[in-house]
């Protein structure tokens, strides 16, 4: 256990170590079956469910089922469920191009995504061997479709103030649930709902509601702002009396299963969010390439290059990062052996592992979406505003996406706090380098850098780290356990801390890319990791600023403010030139190319 | 039943043809099974699912067309076999693909081939009538129906937008026009079983081929795009100095009158 351990890459250690280039997982490295798979979703999405927006969108949803049925048959419900249950147990790089791929589809794939993942999940990894013989079978082919119950009217970020009760009988046979789950995705036609509600209102605990116990209904569809393709209403439990075997976990600890399974659905909405993402690229640049403006294609204008080449390098950084995360969790998910994978508490402690990186995915991923998607309407000018463009839907689509599985500020709670957390278990050594730094900056001299490709972006990544700790431990040192009140100053450490890990992901893939095809096939990518971890390095620079500014006084601050002037020195590029150039690739491939 | 499909590696249709030094640049572009074969795979899978047998499937290339016959595995073919003519052969034409898989296929006791009606790269829709030619059995093609009973074959075939009913016997050769079927996608299952299925390959050796025997009979002089289309023009005036402008247009600046 102990050799095994030593083997897994550590949560967050991003901050503190750095990591083997072959211990990190890139989109270069798919298989010939994930391609395949992601040709396969592809197709599906455009032959099956792209030409039934409209009426998905309409809340027709007996499409919904049809469709979700149809994918059952192809396996795309079954890449997650173990195959003694009749389902593919298949990698979690798999998954996750399934949900990447399946993005492009709108609000449909949030339908199936709420079904394989927050909805199918808790089965698969927490369920007992009844629950998982008695139900995975027919989540992987469709046959029953899973929702998930968690927010409620007066609980949303504050999941475990869920008023919703349980009592059990007097003969002990059976739970009786009583209250209102709200917002739940599939909630029209799901067959299956994993609903949390409090045991005798203090015991917090999971159970798996079957849509026809008599005392379940649902309430009228929601009129939302997007994502209308998907199903959204309330579930209404009145003395629904559900069978103690379907007590999902154990008493009392159904906290366990709700954060790790919002663990998991931050993770895929990043994963989501990259489909989307290139979805709006690539109708951007072949909107840009068609339209003319003074006779002239308007991708022809530089402004337009520049903007294309900032979505692309936004891209590419949002895209290393989220599939190193997907690599790490097949690489952890992976060392279990097979009894922890059938033990809720292994299972749950490899997904807590990541919680940093799975904040980071969440909030990088739907930011650069919704970045994306907002320039993508801009570069359509006036058409983009209207409904017959599809880059219209996606801009209303993507907008959920920054609320809910933990709106984005509590993410960015979470990442801080999470370091903390880590620091004090001795699970990171963050303490002890946060000291060594303060020595180290005492005599800090100025470094050359090389203009080997990547020396640059090494050096701002290596100075990034310093960075990030030097901000941090000085916030830790003045606020100490009341730094959770000094919000603003937690978010500048979770922006430091997402952008460090966005540089280093691209430094990562671009390094790896070159030592396998040369400089010349990887300079689409040289190009998108110096504009991205440039501009990156200044974010960085700003919140690190504000935060010293904040936390430190007098000569204190003055001294610590030039420690982050000479930590933040470098040769900046003329990233103008770059983003034309990143541009050339782009305008002709009409669609994002690495 | 003993079922053959001949496949060929194509590129994407989404793909963008940019011609450089007079060739197609292949560079970072995707590539697919020739949409026609899909048609003549699914076709395969069909009669074996209905009639049982094996379904081969077969292509001529280098290393690369392994990822088109995984994906035909991967939908459900049995066998596939990739005839690697990349180190003895730098050109390949018509004849020379119809005679190596003639080679290969002589003493396979084929009960049916299949193949695309036309490749959408090359577009010749020659080498499934070529190679049934070598092979000295009779062939249909740009079939949209075919049905099998015991060694009868009824076919409805294509003829530019009518139909042709006809009937054949097996061993027979046939190749696919769109409305054959609906291919099926490969599924989860279909792509990892795929990982396990056979994929043999051979060498123009293997076959007993002498490189000299299948030189390209053909040689390609220039490879260009089409030109750019331009605007059209709209003439003005009269109906009758209309068609005087046509005409006088036609016979000096299109110089086809």
């Amino acid at each position: 256990m102990t050799e095994k351990l030593a083997n897994i890459i550590r949560g967050g250690s991003f901050l503190t170590e750095d990591v083997e280039l072959d211990r990190v997982f890139t989109p270069e490295d798919f298989t010939e079956e994930h391609k395949m798979i992601a040709k396969t979703t592809e197709d599906y999405v455009q032959n099956e469910v792209l030409p039934v927006v409209e009426n998905l969108e309409n809340h027709e949803f007996d499409h919904s089922v049809r469709l979700l049925k149809k994918a059952g048959e192809l396996g795309l419900l079954a890449a997650d469920v173990p195959e003694e249950y009749e389902g593919l147990g298949l990698d979690k790089v798999t998954s996750a191009i399934i949900a990447e791929k399946m993005s492009v589809a709108g609000g449909f794939s949030i339908t199936h995504g709420a079904h394989v993942g927050i909805g199918s999940l808790p089965i698969v990894l927490f369920g007992n061997e009844e629950q998982k013989q008695q139900y995975l079978p027919k989540l992987a082919s469709g046959e029953l479709i899973a929702a998930y119950a968690l927010t409620e009217p007066g609980s949303g970020s504050d999941a475990l103030g869920a008023k919703t009760v349980a009592k059990l009988n007097v003969e002990g046979t059976h739970y009786v649930l009583n209250g209102e789950k709200q917002w739940i995705t599939n909630a029209g036609f799901a067959d299956v709902f994993v609903v949390y509600a409090k045991i005798d209102g203090d015991k917090f605990s999971a159970f798996i509601v079957e849509r026809n116990y008599p005392g379940v209904s649902v309430g009228a569809e929601e009129k939302k702002m997007g994502i209308k393709s998907s199903s959204t209403r309330t579930l209404i439990l009145e003395d629904v009396k559900v069978p103690v075997e379907n007590l999902l976990g154990e008493v009392g600890r159904g906290h366990i299963i709700a954060f790790n399974i919002l663990n998991i659905g931050r993770y895929k909405l990043g994963v989501g969010s990259i489909g989307g993402s290139k979805r709006a690229l690539e109708l951007a640049i072949s909107y840009t390439n068609q339209r003319q403006q003074f006779n002239t294609p308007i991708s022809s204008f530089n402004l337009t290059k520049e903007k294309l080449s900032t979505m692309a390098s936004k891209l590419y950084a949002t895209e290393s990062l989220i599939y190193r995360t997907v690599g790490y969790f097949e690489d952890r998910m992976g060392q279990l052996s097979e009894e922890e994978q059938k033990d809720g508490k292994a299972i749950a402690a490899s997904i807590a592992e990541y919680a940093i990186e799975c904040s980071i995915n969440k909030v990088f991923g739907t930011e650069t979406l919704d970045y994306i998607a907002d320039e993508a309407v801009q570069l359509h000018g006036g058409y983009g505003f209207m409904q017959e463009y599809e880059v219209e839907r996606i801009y209303r689509d993507s907008r959920i996406n920054r609320i809910f599985e933990g709106t984005n500020e509590i993410n960015r709670f979470i990442i801080p706090g999470t370091f903390l957390k880590k620091a004090m278990k001795g699970e990171l050594p963050l303490l002890q380098q946060a000291q060594s730094l303060q020595q180290e900056l005492l005599m800090l001299m100025p470094e050359e850098i090389s203009d080997e490709p990547l020396a640059q972006e090494k050096y701002l990544v290596k100075n990034s780290k310093k960075i990030a700790l030097l901000a941090a431990g000085l916030a830790a040192q003045k606020y100490g356990p009341k730094l959770d009140v000094e919000q603003e100053l937690l978010v500048n450490i979770a922006n430091i801390a997402n952008q460090l890990f966005a540089m280093e992901s691209t430094v990562l893939r671009t390094e790896k890319a070159i030592a396998r095809d040369g400089l010349d096939k990887a300079s689409q990518k040289l190009l998108y990791t110096q504009i991205f971890c440039q501009e990156a390095f200044e974010e960085i620079e700003k919140e690190a600023k504000e935060t010293i500014i904040t936390a430190v006084d007098g000569d204190n601050a003055r001294m610590m403010l030039s420690a982050l002037r000479k930590l933040t020195r470098n040769n900046p590029y003329n990233v103008i030139a770059k983003k034309r150039e990143a541009s050339v690739k782009l305008i002709a491939a009409e669609k994002f190319v690495v | 039943m003993n079922i053959f499909v001949l496949v060929k590696r194509t590129f994407d249709t989404e793909e963008k043809i940019v011609v450089t030094g007079g060739a197609i640049q292949e560079d970072g572009a995707e590539f697919i099974i020739n949409p026609y074969d899909e048609y003549a795979i699914e076709e395969a899978i069909q009669v074996r699912d209905a009639q049982g047998g094996e379904v081969t499937v077969v292509t001529l290339g280098g290393e690369d067309a392994e990822k088109q016959l995984r994906t035909a595995l991967a939908m459900g073919a049995d066998k596939a076999v990739l005839i690697n003519t990349e180190d003895d052969l730098d050109e390949l034409d018509q004849f020379s693909a119809a005679y190596i898989l003639a080679e290969y296929l002589k003493d396979k006791e084929a009960d049916l081939i299949l193949g695309g009606n036309v490749a959408i790269d090359g577009g010749s829709g020659q080498v499934g009538p070529r190679v049934a030619e070598l092979l000295g059995i009779n062939y249909v093609t740009t079939i949209t129906k075919l049905e099998i009973d015991g060694k009868t074959v009824k076919i409805v075939r294509d003829v530019e937008g009518d139909s042709e009913v006809l009937e054949a016997e097996l061993p027979l050769l046939v190749t696919a026009q769109q409305g054959l079927n609906e291919p099926r996608y490969p599924s989860l299952p279909g792509i990892m079983k795929a990982k396990k299925k056979p994929l043999e390959e051979l060498e123009l050796d293997d076959l007993d081929i002498d490189e000299d025997d299948v030189k390209a009979k053909t040689t390609t002089v220039e490879i260009y795009l089409p030109a750019q289309k331009v605007a059209g023009r709209v003439l003005e005036g009269d109906l009758s100095d209309q068609v005087k402008e046509l005409v006088s247009l036609l016979h000096s600046e299109a110089k086809v009158v």
